[in-house]
């Protein structure tokens, strides 16, 4: 292959060197408006009544709306839609939208939020989930008993006798807080209404630009057909801006409603309580181990606070039990997973999504256990390997699986062998595992569609333009389907002009979530190519090519599709859309660490890396990607996480001062390695590169700081204050439980 | 309260009414439609809007248009010279220390003034001279990369 395998700047890079990238809030449309929006002040309360009379009469205000004016729910998932854009009857957090004007300027619209009258007649709030467990507990949602969104209840093979083969079983509780995205980029829409067509644009944020789609029409009560959504350069994602946001749906109906453009942005701590990140998670966990360190029995149970709506909550709930499977062989597992309705911010997918805490504590169990079998961290690892193909307990079908050659990189790499145990006091080195799926089998909204659609045009200047929905959010995913397409017609890249995420220009796509683009979009865009290229003469000059077969019937257009194969889409229980996926992606890693037992500060001095992708189109962007999957777990295993006040709920650290993550003082050298078993699915072979690196990060680090100080943390963020408090304990007080 | 200052953006001579408190961020975006240089928080914490001032990094949401009177103020802009990426800016680009590239402008103009300083800095200089502009896709890994490779092309 010339250009497939071969690290590529991005296809968009210049713009982004340049300052020419225009992001959403850089738009700017003539007579454009300032839409703001008023929040509310409690956890939980009635809106007993609210007066926007003296808003509406201010000089300069164009629209003011509450919940009144849209009675439409919304929410990612068709079967729990429970949200609305502004609040109707009830809030459930600090900060929920309940009322939104449209002004001339800023400062007009905010004056207007000034003069809404909104009286309330607080309830109980709760702000974990076992106090929204209690029997008295209001509740948040009339439908919803318990506040439990969702409870699954799976069982796989024989327990009882995975258990009664161990020759050890130990259990333990873990507890992780609540992370954010924090995506660079504040949040921002700018919708445009067309009164005398009924037409709306909206250009902002989001990953899937689809779903926005969806909702708005839903939400607006319009034809699909009469919305264009366009995706500007966005700012990052990690799952932030997967579903539709309700300050996209707030600009359009403020739109509609001053019959003209709103542009609407967000601070900085407005970004943080929009949310939808990974939730405050408790977990109990058994497993079950032969001698050799081959696992019998795995019995996991968990809670998430999801925060007060629906949002992704059942599917994330569902894949930290679904991805319990699929990295090393385990014949029998119990699951129970609880899903809890809280007055928090709605949680939502973030990086790794429902699986990195559960991967946390799975990995920490074994390690313990590891160590008192008298294991080897690599070797017990080993022990569990997969062969593919290998079909799950859970029915998850795994076809192609690195993570052996992953293994003997990172322990090369780190002399872990020679080094482990060695640093001396204070020092320490820890490995893990981790894994993530190539995209969703089954997308949320089933159509019977593909999974993947991709248009190439070619016109008489010779140039291709590629027509994709696929949202690129800075992961590069424009670039990899300018490569896999430019290989098969075996031309420049400088020859493709990527359009992306336009949909009056594009075709539908499921967008940027689940790591699914390099996988799905990637076989639609090499099809597509392909279709296109049996349209060329062979052997002669692109020029050539292009004169004939324009000739034949003008400029040129072709189609490229992705099924997932139906054997690859899961298990036929409830729940049994979440995990399957065309392919899995492995990690593993070596985290060095140094910890002052003084302070109880962790310095991270080096993280050796290696990520099976399949096969790498562009290796420089999956190197990207790995460093930041790697650091953004660094980030939450060691001091990421929100807060949120009682009485009010009000967050305590919605900023870049007190939600700390490291800064380029604080980040270790990250040494990458790509290892590539290549899927029979994958285009080229590939799979994921963004995600599966992440989790591991968490149980290295715990297991570094175990080795370093003798500490093993169940409890994260390992912040320094939790460090000292597990240092100052006696040692009889060991957490792992018999 | 307006005042009138007449300062130098990216070369060229400005003479302006401007609001006594209006940031420099809100200055070059709105008023001169320089949107390369980005908000990212609520002021302070992210540097994703640092600019030169006098060859000096700034922060341009904590510093008022009107204290810029009589200086010359550089942004992402004025990087690119006749049509040719800056060192910095083909270092971003090619080794990808760009991802989404909202972080990138203030990033490039931060490691600029780090070059001006000290052309030659050590991997240390580099990651305290840059440790109050954050990011969130690189790790900061290829960041640093790029700038040593500015430094050195």
């Amino acid at each position: 292959m010339k250009l497939a395998g071969r690290g590529t700047p991005l296809v968009d890079g210049v713009e982004k060197v340049s300052g020419r990238a225009r992001f959403t809030a850089d738009l700017v449309v003539p007579g454009m408006l300032a839409g703001e929006i008023l929040r509310s002040p409690h956890a939980h309360a009635q809106i007993v009544r609210i007066d926007t009379s003296r808003a509406r009469a201010l000089p300069g205000v164009r629209a003011v709306l509450t919940g009144e004016d849209c009675n439409v729910p919304y929410g990612v998932l068709p079967i729990a839609q429970n949200e609305y854009p502004l609040a109707r009857e009830r809030v459930r957090f600090w900060g929920e939208p309940v009322a939104a004007v449209a002004a001339d300027d800023e400062k007009t619209a905010r004056a207007a939020l000034a003069l809404i009258q909104v009286e309330y007649r607080t309830l109980p709030a709760y702000f974990s989930a076992q106090e929204a467990l209690k029997p008295d507990a209001v509740l948040l949602h009339d439908d919803k008993k318990g506040n439990i969104e969702r409870e699954v209840s799976h069982d796989f093979g024989d327990l009882e006798a995975g258990f009664k083969a161990a020759d050890l079983v130990r259990e333990a509780e873990f507890h992780y807080a609540e992370v954010t995205h924090a995506q660079m980029e504040p949040d921002a829409a700018l919708a445009e209404y067309d009164p005398v067509r009924n037409r709306l644009t909206l250009q902002s944020v989001t990953q899937v630009p689809y779903y926005v789609h969806l909702t708005l029409a839903q939400c607006l009560g319009m034809q699909p057909a009469d919305i264009r959504i366009i995706k500007p350069y966005v700012g990052g994602g990690f799952g932030h801006r997967t579903e539709c946001l309700n300050i996209e749906i707030i600009a359009a109906l403020l739109a509609r409603a001053a019959r003209g453009a709103v542009r609407v942005e967000l601070s900085r701590e407005q970004t943080f309580v929009l949310h939808h990140g990974r939730p405050e998670t408790d977990v109990r966990l058994k497993i079950g181990l032969k001698k050799n360190g081959e696992i019998t029995a795995v019995d996991a149970h968990c809670i998430q606070r999801g925060g007060a709506y629906a949002s992704y909550g059942i599917i994330t709930i569902l894949y930290a039990g679904a991805l319990l499977h699929a990295l090393y062989r385990v014949p029998a597992a119990r699951y129970r997973g609880l899903r809890v309705y809280s007055n928090t911010p709605p949680c939502g997918p973030q990086r790794g999504h429902g699986s990195v805490d559960m991967r946390h504590a799975f990995e920490s169990l074994l390690e313990s256990m590891g160590k008192e079998l008298g294991l080897d961290s690599f070797a017990l690892r080993r022990a569990n390997l997969i062969s593919p193909p290998y079909r799950t307990v859970n029915d998850l079908q795994v076809n192609s699986c690195g993570l052996p050659e992953c293994l003997d990189k990172v322990e090369q790499a780190s002399r872990w062998k020679e080094r482990r145990g060695k640093l001396g006091r204070g020092r320490g080195l820890g490995m893990a595992c981790s894994h993530y799926v190539s995209g969703a089998a089954k997308t949320v909204h089933w159509t019977g569609e593909p999974a993947a659609t991709i248009n190439l045009r070619l016109d008489f200047d010779g140039s291709v333009t590629l027509l994709t929905g696929a949202a690129d959010i800075g992961q590069g995913s424009s670039t990899l389907l300018a490569m896999v397409v430019a290989e098969v017609l075996e031309i420049g890249l400088e020859r493709i002009r990527v359009v992306a995420g336009d949909s009056a220009l594009t075709p539908k796509d499921n967008g940027a979530f689940s790591s699914r683009i390099s996988l799905m979009a990637g076989n639609a865009a090499l099809q597509a190519a392909q279709a296109l290229k049996q349209q060329l003469k062979a052997d002669v000059s692109w020029d050539e090519a292009v004169r004939d077969a324009l000739a034949k019937g003008g400029p040129i257009t072709t189609r490229g599709t992705f099924y997932v194969p139906p054997e690859l889409q899961g298990g036929k229980f409830r729940g049994g859309a979440v995990g399957p996926s065309p392919a899995y992606s492995y990690a593993a890693q070596v985290v060095e660490v140094a910890v002052d037992e003084e302070t109880g500060e962790v310095k991270v001095e080096k993280v050796w890396v290696a990520h099976d992708c399949g096969f790498a189109i562009n290796p420089l962007a999956v190197e990207g990607q790995i460093h930041g999957a790697v650091w953004m777990g660094m980030g939450q295993a060691l001091g990421e996480a929100t807060r949120y006040d009682a009485p009010h709920g009000l967050p305590a650290n919605a900023n870049f001062l007190d939600y700390r993550f490291p800064t380029m003082a604080e980040s270790p050298p990250i040494e990458a390695y790509i290892v590539e078993a290549r899927d029979p699915v994958g285009p080229f072979g590939a799979k994921e590169a963004s995600e599966a690196s992440l989790a591991g990060f968490l149980p290295a680090l715990t297991a570094a700081i175990e080795e370093a100080v003798g500490v093993r943390l169940q409890d994260l963020p390992a912040t320094p204050e939790r460090i000292l408090a597990e240092l100052n304990k006696p040692k009889a007080k060991a957490r792992a439980t018999a | 309260m307006t005042q009138r200052i007449t300062l130098a953006v990216n070369g060229r001579s400005r003479d302006d009414v401007v609001d006594d408190a209006l940031l420099l961020v809100d200055y070059l975006r709105d008023r001169l439609g320089l949107t390369g240089t980005k908000r990212g928080c609520d002021g302070g914490e992210c540097g994703a809007c640092t600019v030169l001032v006098d060859g000096e990094p700034r922060l341009s949401c904590l510093t008022l248009a009107a204290s810029c009177e009589g200086r010359s103020v550089e942004t992402i802009e004025a990087q690119q010279k006749e049509g040719r990426l800056s060192a910095l800016q083909r270092a971003f680009h090619e080794l990808l220390g760009a991802q989404c590239g909202y972080c990138t402008p203030g990033m490039v103009m931060a490691a600029e003034a780090l070059l001006r300083r000290d052309p030659r800095p050590s991997e240390a200089q580099i990651r305290e001279a840059l440790s109050g502009n954050l990011c969130r896709c690189t790790g900061y890994v290829k960041i640093i990369e790029a700038v040593k490779a500015a430094a050195s092309a």
